[in-house]
């Protein structure tokens, strides 16, 4: 088993690894628009210049960007004092500053936490796990969070959802438009060359897809998930409190948080989608089953 | 001949420079340590005291349906005045827990008056307490860790050749005779 300092090694690598694959993939991306449009460099340059000014804005706000996706609210004291006590007490058994609470209004029993360090972290709950949960099973949901926090999981989680998540989402984007528009090919007279380049960036995508794919898995990795989860159990020295939210969370009849999407869905604590039995599902499943971590958790 | 020289002169750099480099390294590291149990201890205080600032609120507010409990709120105020007396690590744990027990014995109490009970503010009151009690567990719980990690770092071979004479001595824990974890999770 790797040490605390080993894994936040592992992780701010890897972040700055995946930063430094998004400006290139990007970058040759603007190099071959820029080859169809007759100027390389002027497409390189360009495409350059927006890929590392995304990447600067996503290192700095793409919590900010996660927490506006997933449709989060900050909270204050006032209304959620038991919440507040909760993750307040857990930052200290972890040793980090207390990182800002917020609540997603969603009945589905989920959290999820982000940001790019302990420093500038936080940690949202839907309005129905505070429901439903007793105290324990909250400090176990809410330790397996902070677990997250504090060996920079969050930085690396957030970073793949706003960069691979954004190339997830503008190909779908592309190839939905691509469909779209072929009935319409021969309307514009000068319209063949951008069909063309479109074609090219949504041939390139597709490439890229799996390759997609594979990055958020590995973001997510199985790993990481079973190890917040034994982490948790060291802040809360109960692990009945986490099998217990685990379980109900595995009961629960509605699982979906209605703006999960894609990109988002690794952030969870648990898949926030309906339960399918489909071929995609699982190829696309970034959550390691409840039952085999509930098992995992009880043998601690 | 000035090879010889050159030889000569790394050996000397290393045999000088290795045993500095290595009291610099152990050095920085253990101040490092010793920086965050204190910081750790006082995370504890901050709770230790922002338990005893909610405490007379709430016997106010108990006092007013339960008067007569004279002896309860007497324990309370010598235990209260004791945590806030009470100056080395040992002294305050058994300071803290000794104000635990009697506040449990309070809420013990609080069973018999439905009317208190439902009280709004008594609830608040109640969710702060018991946020705060378990803010002490995990603070002293992270106390506890970093001084057993601290105390096992200057023990360790080669460190303790130099910790005593640095003078890094080990630090106590924040114990309680009890069971850790029983006392705060008693559901008031």
């Amino acid at each position: 088993m790797k040490t605390m300092f080993e894994q936040v090694r592992a992780n701010k690598n890897q972040s700055y690894l995946l930063m430094a694959f998004f400006i290139v993939v990007v970058g040759v991306l603007g190099a071959i628009l820029g080859l169809v449009w007759g100027n390389v460099y002027v497409g390189l340059f360009i495409s350059m210049f927006i890929s590392l000014f995304y990447t600067v804005f996503s290192y700095y706000g793409g919590d900010k960007m996660i927490l506006l996706m997933t449709g989060s609210k900050p909270v204050a004291k006032e209304q959620y004092p038991y919440l507040y006590n909760t993750v307040e007490g857990l930052a200290l058994a972890a040793g980090v500053p207390s990182p800002q609470a917020y609540v997603i209004d969603d009945s589905a029993l989920n959290a999820f936490a982000t940001g790019r360090d302990p420093k500038h972290a936080s940690i949202t709950v839907t309005s129905g796990l505070l429901k439903v949960m007793d105290r324990q099973e909250l400090e176990g949901v809410v330790a397996h969070e902070m677990s997250h926090i504090k060996n920079y999981d969050i930085r690396f989680m957030m970073l793949t959802t706003v960069l691979v998540g954004l190339v997830t989402l503008l190909s779908d984007f592309i190839l939905r438009s691509m469909w779209y528009s072929r009935g319409s090919r021969d309307r514009g007279r000068g319209g063949g060359q951008a069909q063309a380049i479109l074609l090219l960036v949504g041939l390139l995508f597709a490439v890229l897809a799996p390759v997609i794919g594979q990055l958020m898995r590995l973001a997510i990795s199985r790993q990481r998930e079973y190890l917040a989860d034994a982490n948790a159990v060291v802040l809360t020295r109960y692990p009945p409190g986490l099998a217990g939210a685990l379980e109900k969370i595995k009961n629960d009849p509605d699982p979906l948080v209605d703006n999960a999407n894609k990109a988002t869905a690794h952030l969870f604590i648990s898949s926030p989608f309906r339960k399918t039995k489909s071929f995609l599902s699982s190829f696309f499943s970034t959550h390691p089953p409840v039952e085999e971590r509930i098992k995992r958790i009880m043998e601690l | 001949m000035i090879d010889l020289f050159c030889i000569g002169l790394v050996v000397l750099l290393v045999a000088v420079g290795v045993p500095i480099l290595f009291v610099v390294i152990v050095y920085n590291g253990l101040i490092r340590l010793r920086n965050e149990v204190d910081n750790s201890f006082a995370q504890i205080d901050v709770q230790l005291k922002r338990r005893n600032d909610l405490i007379p609120n709430l016997v106010e507010t108990v006092k007013g349906y339960a008067a007569h409990e004279k002896t309860l709120f007497e324990n309370i105020a010598k235990a209260r005045s004791a945590v806030m007396s009470a100056t080395g690590v040992q002294d305050k744990a058994r300071a803290s827990n000794m104000l635990s027990d009697t506040l449990k014995s309070l809420f013990a109490v609080v069973e018999n008056y439905p009317q208190l009970k439902a009280n709004e503010n008594f609830m608040q009151l109640q969710e702060e307490l018991s946020g705060t009690e378990n803010k002490i567990a995990y603070s002293r719980q992270h106390y506890n860790d970093v001084v057993m990690e601290f105390n096992t770092r200057i023990q360790l071979f080669p460190n303790n050749l130099i910790a005593g004479p640095l003078g890094f001595k080990n630090k106590e824990l924040f114990t309680a005779p009890e069971a850790e974890r029983e006392a705060p999770k008693v559901k008031f």
